[in-house]
């Protein structure tokens, strides 16, 4: 259990702090394909016995990449890109854990088990997390630049291209860090909702980060001990809290 | 007179297809201001762009600085992005710091006296998205003033402006120069370029360049906004344009959000 908290804690953290850019960026959709883009890398993982996070390290760079570049081919529209590229991976995924002969669990990789890390998953998940947040401090000045006037940016030091590709980057990581515990359909929650929320009620970019990390690490922990105790799903309990957060933020919002 | 700061000679820029603006041949020295006229999708953009080296010439070159001051179009910037006028001027600073440094004391102060020069003293605490039109145009004026360049290069920056906006931009554009510094203002206001040391004329290619008063004649004018000239009052003076399109004088007064 302590494990699982501490789990929240680290996923929370990079998570939503990722998040607020990739929702600023309106990325949110890569994002979210990122993470089951990378099916396939866990299920081969899953079936060789090889740690989850090297499957799906492997996969999701390659599928990162697929998706930045194909959503900026001229004539091919960014969302008709993104959504080939991952029902073809995801399909793959699929394909091939069913076709084996021990089929992994696939519950466990598409809905993940809070309950089940492990000290050497936690271990990797700080490290993760840390180089994250490292990343993320460092670029922070060419995000703002790219993401404030996407056109003008190059005049001021910093390349679209690159600030795209960065955080879809990142997202990968935070998608690995986050897939042990959430699973491979649930991580988008995490980085999407408490960013969302966290936007409605902040005006600068570092108390939304902050707003955002301690909404996603409360609805973490509110969401495992709803799962302990309820015996509900571990996922989908933390990820219905940070919905239900943000329908409820939206509803106060507009009365108020 | 010392050499000029930017010299663009033969110039072709164009976007993978046929040139937009060809033949684009100019100098402008430290101490000038010049005005860039032109039509919508004339090449003034272009020409912008391709001084920034966003574009690579399909011919001529470009002599000019490593770093230009730049102010884009206004209406380009987000509005619903989450920074502070301060952030916005301190975004000036990024290509002359080193990547893994972040703005110091020395760099805030710089952006809050860039912010004050150009009347948004105290502001710097107000979100970007909330300050009317002219107020915004003046934030991203204040954030090319940090870049602290030897050529200014500014994309319509009277475009949707109030009153007292345009006129401290006026008076500032003045100061630039007298600082040494060579401006280039893509415009439509003939009158304000009369007031300037060059004006270059762009429809898709350089029509002319030289003194605004000698270079503004009604041929001229006819080939650069093609045909759509009305004469002003007072014989041999320089010409009124009516641009078919694009006048956005509607925002003379602060714009309400």
């Amino acid at each position: 259990m302590q494990r699982a908290l501490l789990e929240c804690v680290l996923v929370g953290a990079a998570g939503a702090a990722l998040g607020c850019w990739i929702v600023l960026y309106e990325l949110s959709y890569s994002a979210e394909s990122l993470a089951h883009a990378l099916f396939p890398g866990l299920v081969v993982a899953a079936l060789a016995g090889f740690p989850l996070v090297l499957g799906g390290a492997a996969g999701v760079l390659a599928a990162a990449c697929a998706i930045a570049l194909a959503a900026r081919a001229p004539g091919v529209e960014g969302d008709t890109a993104v959504a080939i590229v991952i029902t073809t991976l995801f399909g793959l995924g699929v394909l091939i854990a069913l076709s084996s002969p021990s089929p992994p669990g696939l519950d466990g990789l598409l809905f993940g088990d809070l309950l089940g890390v492990s000290a050497s998953d936690l271990a990797t998940a700080g490290a993760l997390a840390a180089a994250v947040l490292v990343a993320l401090a460092a670029l922070h000045r060419r995000l703002l630049v790219v993401g404030f006037d996407r056109g003008a940016a190059r005049a001021f030091g910093a390349r679209p291209l690159v600030a795209d590709l960065s955080l879809l980057a990142l997202a990968a990581v935070a998608t690995l860090i986050a897939v042990r515990g959430l699973g491979n359909l649930l991580v988008a929650a995490v980085l999407v909702a408490p960013a969302a929320t966290a936007r409605l009620v902040t005006r600068r970019l570092v108390p939304m980060m902050a707003v955002a990390a301690a909404l996603a690490v409360a609805c973490a922990a509110a969401g495992l001990y709803l799962s302990y105790y309820a015996g509900t799903a571990g996922g989908a309990s933390v990820a219905g809290l940070l919905v239900a957060a943000y329908v409820s933020v939206r509803v106060v919002r507009s009365v108020l | 007179m010392s050499g000029p700061l930017l010299r663009v000679e033969g110039l072709a820029a164009g976007y993978g297809g046929p040139p937009v603006v060809d033949g684009v041949t100019f100098a402008l020295h430290g101490g000038e201001r010049a005005g860039v006229l032109g039509p919508n999708g004339g090449g003034k953009s272009t020409l912008f762009r391709a001084l920034l080296g966003e574009l690579r010439p399909l011919r001529g070159r470009i002599d000019g600085p490593a770093r230009y001051g730049f102010v884009p179009q206004t209406e380009r910037s987000r509005l619903d992005f989450p920074v502070s006028a301060l952030d916005v001027a301190l975004m000036g600073t990024l290509a002359r710091l080193p990547w893994w440094r972040r703005p110091g004391r020395a760099d805030r102060r710089l952006a809050r006296a860039a912010l004050a020069r150009v009347g948004l003293d105290g502001l710097g605490r107000a979100q970007f998205g909330e300050l009317s039109g002219g107020q915004r145009q003046r934030v991203l004026v204040a954030r090319a003033l940090v870049q602290d360049a030897p050529v200014l290069l500014l994309d319509e920056p009277f475009s949707g402006v109030d009153r007292p906006s345009a006129e401290l931009l006026e008076r500032l554009l003045v100061e630039l120069a007298a600082e040494g510094r060579a401006v280039l203002i893509a415009t439509h206001d003939l009158e304000q370029v009369l007031g300037w040391d060059e004006v270059l004329c762009l429809n898709r290619r350089q029509v002319a360049f030289g003194r605004p008063a000698e270079t503004l004649t009604r041929a001229v004018l006819e080939q650069t906004y093609g045909g759509a000239v009305v004469a002003l009052p007072g014989e041999g003076e320089p010409l009124g344009v009516l641009p078919a399109h694009h006048h956005d004088h509607g925002g003379d007064g602060p714009s309400t959000r």
